[in-house]
């Protein structure tokens, strides 16, 4: 078997400023790997690189044995559409607010050449029910939709066309505990039930407890320690990984 | 100046303003124009830029197509010009009269006789030659601009064909009125390339807009766009699979002329609910009363 996505060296600077650098991993098909770190560490930096919103300055991305940094525009929007899914924190970035929610997950599809009225429109009904929304709400705005169920309407959206590969940017960011619990409850069955590749970036530590088979940490845009989740937040070896534990509150 | 002195060989012509040069526009412009044009021709459907000129009359008023049309103009040419299908029409006068001051050449209302039609959201009924010109004056060019307000972001769509969001619109048309309810600038996909806005023509119209004989030019002054169809070349309609493309129009028979088959304006008569409907394509309309058809409100001119 090999890595669905490796990452070699992946470097990135704003100008003399870093982003994140001398950043390497493998990902493997079915597994979640969670970045934590604190605001300003390069996680959302990385997280763009490799999903190809942001251009990389050095290093190799290889998403299945090809270089997406050496791809044409139309060949990385394409697997884009099809095999990589972008949850955005905001769900407003990763939806259309002006489309009804039948809309927002048929765009997909249409986008990769589905031309069957019926068809998308029972796709995307399948969909808003599996991530809990009423079907009588699929010719809603999201605009109408509560903050909770936006962020599921984003979720659906990315996973109609069944990707293998999903990017998550602090996915439960925003929201309240009950409906992080459930969302993350949602997100755990579905990664699970689809066999999904996923890359996380997320600052609450117990987001990645629960869904992250491994952890990496990052630190002023480098990797200080990596290896599997319990045993990085059970035993964590980097002084900020320590301190990054320690600061959780316990309730 | 060979223009001037071929308008004055044939004295037929109206008389032409000396005031300006042939056709209103000074031939550097036309030359710009006529470059831009010749890049669109060259990829269907592609919207070329091109430094679109003040001209006297207000925007909205089809100063991209009388750019286009001043720059196609020869001596020889004879000019139609319509408005919604009518030569009667406030717009198709003065810019009729406008060419006929500044360019001196013939005009007319018969399709069959014009060289450059220029045209507000119409085709004409009459089947279109070749060697002809259809002019179409534009408001927006850009079919994703409703959806997708960012122009740079629309550029490279049209770059990378990226078109699932024209299908999103016809897709939230469905949903909401249980047909596709978008019933006139209705994008089309030209040669199998570039999605087209073919201006705010009836859909009635689109599949004239396939195959059609004559050369097909936007002009859009306001947002300095140009983009053509070349003759002969293959325009489709954007459909989904079970809900098809379907030209509409009003299900009735003009009332003047008993055509069945054109594009239908509905005149309310009185306050009482009386309606007719005539055909919009004035031209047309006439033609055939002139061969003898007569239409249900004009039943008493019948010999």
């Amino acid at each position: 078997m090999s890595p669905l996505l490796r990452v070699e060296s992946l470097g990135k600077s704003y100008g003399a400023r870093l982003g994140c650098a001398e950043v390497s991993f493998d990902l493997w098909p079915g597994e979640v790997l969670g970045i934590v770190g604190e605001s300003g560490s390069g996680k959302s930096t990385l997280l763009g690189c490799l999903a190809g919103h942001l251009a990389a300055d050095s290093g190799r991305i290889l998403y299945r044995g090809r270089d997406t940094r050496a791809m044409s525009e139309p060949e990385r929007r394409m697997l884009a559409r099809t095999e990589w899914a972008f949850v955005h924190q905001n769900p407003r970035d990763g939806l259309r607010m002006g489309v009804s929610a039948g809309g927002n997950v048929g765009e997909r599809l249409m986008a990769v050449g589905a031309r069957n009225y019926g068809q998308i429109r029972a796709a995307a009904t399948d969909w808003l029910g599996r991530v809990e929304i009423a079907a009588t709400r699929i010719d809603d705005r999201p605009r109408q939709f509560s903050g909770g169920m936006q962020q599921r309407l984003q979720i659906a959206r990315n996973l109609v066309t069944g990707p293998r590969l999903v990017f998550m940017d602090e996915p439960t960011g925003g929201l309240d505990v009950s409906v992080q619990a459930r969302l993350l409850d949602l997100l755990r069955g579905l990664v699970r039930d689809m066999g999904l590749s996923v890359v996380i970036v997320t600052h609450d530590l117990a987001v990645a407890r629960l869904l992250a088979d491994r952890l990496m940490v990052m630190k002023d845009g480098h990797v200080i320690e990596q290896g599997l989740t319990d045993q990085v937040l059970d035993d964590p070896q980097a002084a900020y990984t320590q301190l990054l534990v320690s600061s959780v509150l316990q309730v | 100046m060979t223009a001037r002195a071929t308008r004055k060989a044939r004295p037929e012509r109206p008389a032409m303003s000396e005031d300006y040069n042939f056709a209103y526009l000074d031939e550097d412009t036309k030359r710009m124009i006529r470059r831009a044009l010749l890049k669109g021709i060259a990829i269907p459907g592609y919207q070329v830029p091109f430094a679109s000129r003040e001209m006297p009359m207000p925007y909205g008023w089809g100063t991209g197509g009388v750019q286009v049309t001043a720059a196609c103009l020869v001596p020889e040419d004879r000019l139609k010009v319509i408005d919604q299908g009518a030569d009667d029409t406030t717009n198709a006068v003065s810019i009729r009269r406008f060419f006929e001051r500044t360019a001196g050449v013939a005009t007319t209302t018969r399709t069959r006789e014009a060289t450059l039609i220029q045209t507000r959201h119409r085709i004409p009924e009459e089947p279109l030659r070749e060697g002809q010109i259809l002019v179409y004056q534009v408001p927006i060019p850009e079919p994703l601009r409703f959806l997708e307000p960012r122009e740079s972001e629309t550029r490279r769509m049209h770059a990378l064909e990226d078109y699932g969001l024209m299908h999103v619109k016809l897709y939230e048309d469905i949903a909401r009125h249980g047909e596709i309810a978008t019933s006139y600038a209705y994008p089309v996909r030209v040669a199998g390339r570039h999605v087209m806005d073919p201006s705010p023509i009836p859909k009635f119209d689109n599949p004239k807009l396939s195959g059609n004989a004559a050369i097909q030019l936007f002009g859009a002054g306001r947002e300095q766009r140009i983009y053509a169809v070349p003759p002969w070349t293959q325009v489709v309609s954007l459909d989904f699979e079970d809900h098809p493309f379907t030209p509409s129009k009003a299900d009735a028979a003009c009332d003047l002329c008993g055509a069945a088959g054109s594009y239908l304006d509905e005149v309310i008569t009185d306050d009482a609910g009386s309606r007719m409907f005539v055909c919009s394509d004035t031209d047309y309309c006439t033609t055939r009363q002139a061969e003898g058809h007569r239409g249900r409100l004009n039943r008493e001119e019948v010999a």
